[in-house]
């Protein structure tokens, strides 16, 4: 469902030349859940920006669901980001003003879901990540690991054909990353195909694949027993 | 995402920041506000000067002496002496002119009056024939002016409500106390009553008085013709015209050396000066609506650049460029708006006030109700068209990445 055919990226600042991407080329397939580990800069949040649509590639082919997104219209992109894709970031992103219920409604009110429907859908979400009770709570009432969850929920509203998260840990304590990776695991057992960047080894041990990108470079792909 | 939901999501992102929400309507407020209170009390005074000349008799045609450039219509004023008492009386008795009803004389000039309790400098004016008929003037106490009066240059006087507050005191009835005029004694018959406007100040005497007596002159300043009808009045100016012209020795009416005004004219030309006079002021009034535009624009790009993550955020879970325009065009067009209504209220309680200060006629102009809001939401899409567009150009990637 996804396929990255020779993808580079190349940031150039002031004559600065990086080349975050050199030649990524794997395909995810239904149902899989992928770990990409890798030191710090070695390109693994330019790849998720990249597999979320988010970020087009200097130069490869970058496939969606069939589509090949650097021929696609921005408002297409913002479409297909809304439906086919759940973006977990590492640092949350919920919008402070709103509740956690409002955050989760979001993405539906961008895609035009009838009202009535949201609410019950919204409801269903926050129940998978077990908040069905804080659902009122602006983003600055709930703990580091709770924000992480109503971020998932918001990522699952649409149900999106792949979720990917961006160090989705990162910022949380052991006991609360644990749940995180709990939530992650109930959902690829329900068919949910994911991608998890990650620093953290107890969670690449969970996945049954890992990536492990170098300076730009896959150097190993291999699944885990 | 419905029109709606923005409107509602606009309203709670402004309800964030109150303060600032306050002060970035303030120009918008400020400049409506002006804006409502200057075209109504424009529009007032407009009201009342209409008033004001319609009140002299919608019948009435002045004669003025001076040359007119179209027909009888404009002239210019002055000196001239070429209007005398007996083309009024020529108008009166001619056979001819068969569509007026009767016709007044006035000769008037300022000069130095004074009584045993004071003195002052006021517009003397000898009249004869149906003066105070025509002109709309009644008396409060006392006796008018009467031909009998003027056959024998009778010295007597009837003042004007100032004046006679001027040379008497309030609410001190003069009739029969004793005036003097330009060093002669006259005797005072009556009082008009108020009308407003210079006629208040004029002193009246009998036109022969006037001419012979106290200024030395045979011609007159004005005459009055009252028409029988409102509609003849077109038939009434042609008439008196040529019989003037022909009085006067001219062959046509390019070289006539008198003006005829009706009441029309001279309400076309004072409305012509207060709308002038409201348009220069409304005008700088929306100066500094462009201003509070120009507040607005800046603090919606100060939001959208404070906003930057938040908007990336928002393209990331799918949102299109047009809702992110439309999210930030309205929130500038509900402050622009909020602030327009609210400038409205204070223009109407402020023009209430004034129009009561300055007692015109007070009047509530519906169509700069509308214009205001109508103006204020224009300005908001107009100076948050830029802000929105910027926010709508952010590539999600950027704007996440924003610190
Ligand atoms: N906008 C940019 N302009 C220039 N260089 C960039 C930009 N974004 C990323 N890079 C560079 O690209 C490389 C890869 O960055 P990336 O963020 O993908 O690393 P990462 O693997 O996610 O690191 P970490 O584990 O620390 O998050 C780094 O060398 C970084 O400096
Ligand atoms: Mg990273």
């Amino acid at each position: 469902m996804l396929e990255a055919r020779n993808i580079s990226k190349i940031y150039e600042n002031g004559g600065v030349r990086t080349e975050a991407l050199s030649d990524i080329s794997f395909k995810v397939e239904k149902g899989e859940f992928i770990a990409i580990i890798g030191p710090s800069g070695s390109g693994k949040s330019t790849l998720m920006h990249i597999l979320g649509a988010l970020d087009l590639p200097t130069s490869g082919k970058y496939i969606l669901n069939g589509r090949n997104v650097e021929a696609t219209s921005d408002d297409v992109l913002a479409e297909i980001r809304n439906k086919e894709i759940g973006f977990i970031f590492q640092s949350f992103n919920l919008l402070p003003r709103m509740s956690a219920l409002k955050n989760v409604l979001l993405p539906m009110a961008y895609a035009g879901v009838p009202k009535n429907q949201r609410l019950a859908k919204a409801k269903e979400v926050l129940k998978v990540v077990g908040l069905e009770d804080k659902m009122e709570n602006a983003p600055n009432q709930l703990s580091g690991g709770q924000k992480q969850r109503v971020a998932i929920a918001r990522a699952l509203t649409m149900e999106p054909s792949i979720l990917l998260a961006d160090e989705p840990t990162g910022n949380l304590p052991s006991h609360q990353s644990d749940e995180i990776i709990d939530v992650f695991e109930g959902l690829n057992k329900k068919g949910h195909t994911i991608v998890i960047i990650t620093h953290n080894e107890s969670i690449a041990k969970k996945t049954k694949r890992i990536i492990t990108l170098v300076d730009g470079k896959i150097v190993s792909d291999e699944p885990n027993i | 995402m419905t029109l709606i939901e923005i409107f509602e999501e606009s309203i709670s992102v402004l309800r964030t920041n109150k303060m600032r929400t306050a002060l970035s309507t303030l120009g918008i407020i400020i400049g409506i506000g002006s804006v409502i209170t200057l075209m109504t009390l424009g529009q007032a005074s407009q009201q009342s000067v209409r008033s004001r000349i319609q009140s002299l008799g919608a019948n009435l045609l002045t004669v003025r002496p001076g040359s007119s450039q179209q027909g009888f219509l404009f002239g210019g004023q002055g000196s001239n002496t070429t209007l005398r008492y007996e083309d009024a009386l020529a108008i009166q008795n001619s056979q001819r002119v068969n569509t007026i009803d009767s016709v007044a004389a006035e000769y008037s000039s300022r000069t130095q009056i004074s009584s045993d309790k004071g003195n002052t400098n006021a517009s003397v004016a000898g009249i004869a024939g149906n003066y105070f008929e025509l002109r709309n003037i009644t008396l409060s106490v006392g006796s008018e002016i009467t031909e009998e009066h003027n056959q024998i240059t009778a010295k007597t006087a009837v003042l004007g409500p100032e004046i006679s507050t001027e040379l008497f005191g309030e609410g001190v009835n003069p009739v029969g106390e004793t005036i003097n005029i330009n060093g002669q004694a006259f005797s005072v018959i009556g009082v008009t009553k108020s009308k407003g406007g210079n006629l208040d100040d004029m002193i009246f005497v009998p036109l022969q008085t006037a001419q012979k007596i106290l200024f030395g002159v045979s011609h007159v300043s004005t005459v009055y013709v009252g028409a029988k009808s409102e509609d003849g009045m077109e038939a009434a100016r042609n008439q008196l015209g040529y019989l003037l012209l022909e009085r006067h020795r001219k062959t046509s009416p390019e070289e006539a050396d008198f003006s005829i005004f009706s009441q029309e004219d001279l309400l076309e030309t004072a409305s012509e000066v207060t709308a002038t006079f409201t348009a220069l002021l409304t005008g700088i009034a929306a100066i500094s609506l462009i201003v509070g535009g120009i507040g607005i624009m800046n603090i919606m790009l100060v939001t959208v650049t404070e906003r930057t993550t938040e908007i990336g955020l928002r393209k990331a879970l799918g949102a299109k460029r047009k809702t992110i325009i439309t999210q930030f065009l309205m929130e500038s067009v509900v402050l622009t708006i909020s602030g327009g209504i609210i400038g409205v209220s204070l223009g109407l309680i402020a023009s209430h006030f004034l129009t009561k200060r300055f007692s015109l006629p007070s009047i509530i102009s519906w169509e700069s109700v509308g214009l205001a809001v109508i103006v204020s939401s224009v300005i908001g899409i107009v100076f948050g068209l830029y802000p929105a567009y910027k926010a709508s150009k952010l590539q999600p990637i950027e704007a996440l990445r924003y610190e």
